[in-house]
């Protein structure tokens, strides 16, 4: 048996150590420890080739390069593109000037983001609500206008909202491998730079609607589901069909016992694995078109748990004292919370004070 | 009169023909290294000299060189960055207008001792007359056997092709040169892998600057050793210096590494002082991206010492207290000069440079853009100046090219050495706006 | 303008500039040749439409999507209809030093433009540019391939009388 394994990497990340085989990257590796360490992801896409190393979100403190050479790195890295080595030491969560640079790719990437949440199909599966809730701050510090975009029209299946976009060039790829013709790209540069077709011109094509599923943020959203409902009143259900263009594997998305969305099936990553054609995304919307398999597996976590809805989150009482809260920390007069508060501190400062609070009132 | 080695003949009448050129020792280099010399030995002189890149990174040019990898069967590439844009610098530009052959010379000596065939050379597309001015220079070396098949009976064939970019300070990154090189869109990969491993067309590139380049026709007639014996330390040679700003004879001067800095702006050799009737307030040393030194600084290190125009020089003090010689674009201002102006065309111009792929310098060079310029327009707040520091920072080192670094740089250094500037355009924003207005306060003047 | 009715086409000798810069690449890598053919494009239609950059992707059998990308990406491509003399104006640091955004009022004034507008003659569009690596002489602007150096108010006043003439 000896024999037969091949080489491993040993490798520490934050202080845990982890055996993979040499070409694993840092995030591949941590990935296998689990959702709680693996470093947040926004623009890398394991099944995309050539994705990874712009939106910077999974940068990583390297403290020892390796077991020949254990200097550590000058700079972080990111994660998603950079390969380990036998004895290689990364820090992720445990090391602050991760945590701090990590609370500014947050800040930048939300600056020019309208954070329309209320209005935005994504809300609640959207990749930088999560990475904000887990990392950012609880105030912002950006008083300039926001950018804003020309409307285009990019066709009758896909709805494109280039003021949400964090350029992960995720769709650019998606278009690149899995479509034969691509008629989407980035247009201009720098914090202009936008997803567009150039001339006005829809995006024909049967796979085009994978970019739906690969966007981590609410940039490009399905036409054919938009405002009809929130994700956290749906019900996901694995499906197939027997289908002449792709796998036919996909998930449907209840509300009562109509389907309002059919998507493919995302790993724990969010990431698709088998990418779906446009026929069982856009047009197969009745139940009798698939053979249902059963409900979709959901973390605990997710807010398509209606468990999340905890009762004691729903009294009035704790909404206002949120309210006041956060109303008092926008007042201009007060300082700016500097020392880095994240919002998943406060509010779980705040769940509890409401948690005592409220065994106090019951009592 | 201290050795020149780029600009010797400059002033020869007729130096942009290739007879004057040839006449003037131009092209031995070739002969000498195509006919006594193997590429190992050409590399081996360019690695005694210690010649570092002249872009701005300042790394040792053999060293560069000895990373290219050398698999069987796959090309390798020479391609000459020639994408000057650094505010601040205009050498290759005059360089390559003056003596275009000097630079052709370098890329047949420079790719025979890589083993490339076939080199480009990448010139920013607004210097289309120089594009024009090099494509003459090709074809009359070519004329005359030093380009092409067989170059001089040697065996080595050598094609020479000079690429037009497109408007894109971003693209004189080595690796974003390269996508632009491929007909892309010119944004910087990530490193690894390194050109040197997979560079053009995913084949061993090494990338240099137009001077770098230059010097190896010297080094190759003379030697590494005796281009080591210039210079002061890991300095060694001469450095072309773009001359700009509030001194007397603006220009590009050719100086040898080690005088003081003293010098180079005040003797009648160099800059020739600060316009009449004005004094020095601050000085950009190695272009836009390195940091402004406020004048005493600049003259002298922290202990007291004359600074001298040299790597080690212009970086003794680290950000506290330095700054860096860059490309050489050497910007000085007198006391007319409004840093906070200076400090914000120099943030419109990395948020207008911006490739726009990674999100700290997509977002952060546009914000501190807007924050500048509000400062700037009397509309600043004080904790905009602190806010300033902490995006500088939070780019800093966490983009994919240096460009995010080059952003954070002046805007973090001007508020370092020049606060109270920024602190009396929040206090007094009326006085600040009226026009040519500047702050006259504690300014250390020299 | 591009005429609208004649379909795009290189002239007959740039069409052959065009094979020659193509071929000088590697077999496989025409795409090399994008930035310098839409140089040559420019050159002939004044500025760069979709039609354009549709017949330059077909030149160099790549996807009209790839030449948008790197089109809209560099700034020396006119991407709308533009005057007949482009002047593209420094507005960066160094320049800024030496008067340069004085100058630029003036020139501004003279023309009764603002940047990025084009006079109603048609014959000058005004673009402000970034640092054009001549800072030692500056102010400078650039119309197509040539640099004004030195500017005053007084040399723009001579420099626009002259190109208004033809």
């Amino acid at each position: 048996m000896e024999n037969t394994a091949p080489q491993l990497f040993k490798i520490t990340f934050d202080g845990i150590e982890i055996e993979v085989p040499p070409g694993t990257t840092i995030m591949q590796a941590a990935r296998q420890l689990g959702p709680h360490y693996a470093p947040p992801a926004m623009c890398y896409y394991e099944p995309l080739k050539g994705t990874g190393g712009k939106c910077r979100a999974c940068l990583v403190k390297v403290t020892a390069g390796s077991a020949k050479d254990p200097r550590p790195m000058p700079k972080l890295v990111p994660s998603c593109i950079t390969t380990v080595q036998d004895g290689m030491v990364v820090e992720n969560t445990t090391n602050e000037s991760v945590l701090e640079t990590r609370r500014g790719i947050v800040e930048f990437l939300l600056i020019n983001h309208p954070l329309d949440c209320p209005v935005c199909d994504q809300a609640g599966e959207c990749h930088l609500q999560d990475f904000a809730f887990e990392h950012g701050r609880v105030t912002t510090r950006y008083e300039e206008e926001r950018r804003t975009f020309e409307k285009h029209d990019i066709g009758p299946y896909v709805q494109l909202h280039m003021t949400r976009c964090i350029l992960c060039y995720r769709c650019v790829f998606t278009a690149d491998q899995i479509t034969n013709k691509r008629v989407h790209g980035v247009m201009n540069r720098g914090d202009h730079a936008e997803i567009s077709t150039y001339i006005e011109k829809a995006i024909d094509n049967d796979f085009s609607g994978n970019v739906i599923d690969v966007c981590p943020v609410g940039a490009l959203t399905d036409k054919t589901y938009r405002f009809k409902s929130r994700v956290w009143f749906s019900k996901p259900v694995e499906a197939h069909c027997d289908c002449e263009k792709c796998s036919g594997n996909v998930t449907l998305w209840y509300r009562g016992d109509e389907v309002i969305r059919v998507t493919a099936r995302k790993n724990e990553w969010g990431e698709v694995k088998e990418f779906i054609c446009n026929t069982c995304r856009f047009e197969r919307k009745k139940t009798s078109d698939w053979t249902i398999e059963g409900p979709t597996k959901i973390s605990r976590h997710s807010v398509i748990m209606a468990n999340k809805y905890r009762a004691d989150l729903k009294k009035p009482a704790f909404g206002l004292k949120v309210a006041e809260a956060q109303y008092k920390q926008i007042d201009d007069s007060r300082p700016y919370i500097t020392d880095g508060t994240t919002i998943r501190e406060l509010s779980k400062e705040n769940n509890a004070k409401a948690n005592q609070r409220s065994l106090a009132e019951n009592n | 009169m201290a050795v020149k080695i780029l600009t010797e003949h400059i002033n020869v009448p007729g130096i942009n023909t290739f007879d004057v050129y040839r006449k003037m020792g131009g092209y031995t280099a070739v002969e000498k290294a195509l006919k006594k010399m193997t590429p190992e030995e050409v590399v081996e002189e360019v690695k005694k000299s210690g010649v570092r890149g002249r872009g701005g990174a300042g790394f040792p040019m053999g060293m560069k060189w000895s990373f290219l990898a050398k698999p069987e069967g796959v090309p390798r590439y020479l391609v000459c960055n020639a994408d000057e844009s650094e505010p601040g610098t205009f050498k290759d530009h005059f360089l390559m207008r003056e003596i275009p052959h000097l630079l052709i010379e370098g890329m047949i000596v420079s790719s025979f001792a890589l083993g490339a065939n076939k080199s480009f050379i990448y010139v920013r597309g607004e210097l289309m007359y120089v594009i024009h001015i090099l494509e003459k220079a090709i074809a009359e070396a070519k004329a005359a056997g030093f380009l092409g098949k067989n170059i001089l009976g040697s065996g080595y064939d050598l094609e020479l092709v000079v690429q037009p970019g497109g408007g894109a300070y971003i693209c004189g990154e080595e690796t974003a040169l390269l996508e632009s090189l491929e007909g892309k869109r010119g944004n910087p990969r990530n490193k690894p892998p390194f050109p040197a491993v997979k560079g053009l067309y995913q084949s061993p590139t090494v990338v240099n600057n137009v001077e770098s380049i230059a010097n190896t026709p010297w080094i190759v007639n003379n030697g590494g050793d005796a281009y080591a014996s210039l210079g002061i330390g890991r300095s060694t040679g001469t450095k072309l210096i773009s001359a700009s700003g509030h001194i007397n004879k603006p220009g590009v001067y050719e100086i040898p590494l080690g005088i003081t800095v003293e010098d180079f702006i005040y003797a009648d050799e160099w800059c020739g002082g600060i316009r009449p009737g004005h004094h020095l307030k601050a000085v950009i040393a190695g272009g836009s991206s390195v940091p402004i030194l406020p004048a005493h600084l600049i003259l002298n290190l922290a202990n007291g010492d004359k600074r001298l125009m040299t790597y080690e020089s212009l970086s003794d003090g680290g950000f506290a207290t330095g700054t860096m010689l860059g490309s050489g674009g050497f910007i000085a201002m007198d006391e007319t000069a409004c840093v906070v102006r200076n400090t914000w065309t120099f943030a419109r111009f990395y948020h207008h440079e911006s490739c726009g792929q990674c999100s700290p310098c997509r977002e952060g060079t546009g914000w501190m853009d807007k924050v500048l310029e509000r400062i700037e327009h009397g509309k600043g707040n004080m904790h905009d100046i602190d806010l300033l520091v902490d995006v500088a920072k939070k780019i800093e080192g966490n983009t994919i090219c240096p460009l995010g670094d080059a952003a954070a740089w002046p805007v973090a250094s001007a508020i370092r050495h020049f606060r109270d500037e920024f602190e009396w355009h929040v206090k007094h924003p009326q006085e600040a706006t009226q026009p040519g207005a500047v702050y006259r306060g504690a300014m250390e003047l020299v | 303008m591009t005429d609208t009715t004649t379909p795009i086409t290189f002239t007959p000798e740039r069409l052959a500039k065009a094979q020659e810069i193509i071929a000088r690449y590697p077999a496989g890598k025409q795409k090399s040749a994008l930035l310098p053919l839409l140089h040559l494009a420019q050159e002939q239609y004044g500025w760069v439409s979709s039609d354009v950059m549709d017949y330059v992707a077909g030149l160099l059998s790549i996807l009209p999507i790839e030449v948008y990308e790197v089109a809209s990406f560099y700034t020396m491509f006119h991407l709308d209809p533009v005057g007949k003399h482009v002047i593209e104006y420094c507005r960066t640091g160094p320049c800024c030093l030496m008067g340069g955004e004085d100058v630029y009022g003036h020139l501004k004034q003279k023309l009764g433009i603002d940047t990025g507008e084009t006079t109603p003659d048609g014959k000058f569009t005004l673009k402000e540019v970034e640092c054009l690596a001549a800072c030692g002489w500056g102010p400078v602007f650039q119309i197509r391939e040539k640099y004004y150096m030195n500017l005053t108010n007084s040399k723009v006043d001579e420099i626009i009388e002259e190109l208004s003439k033809d």
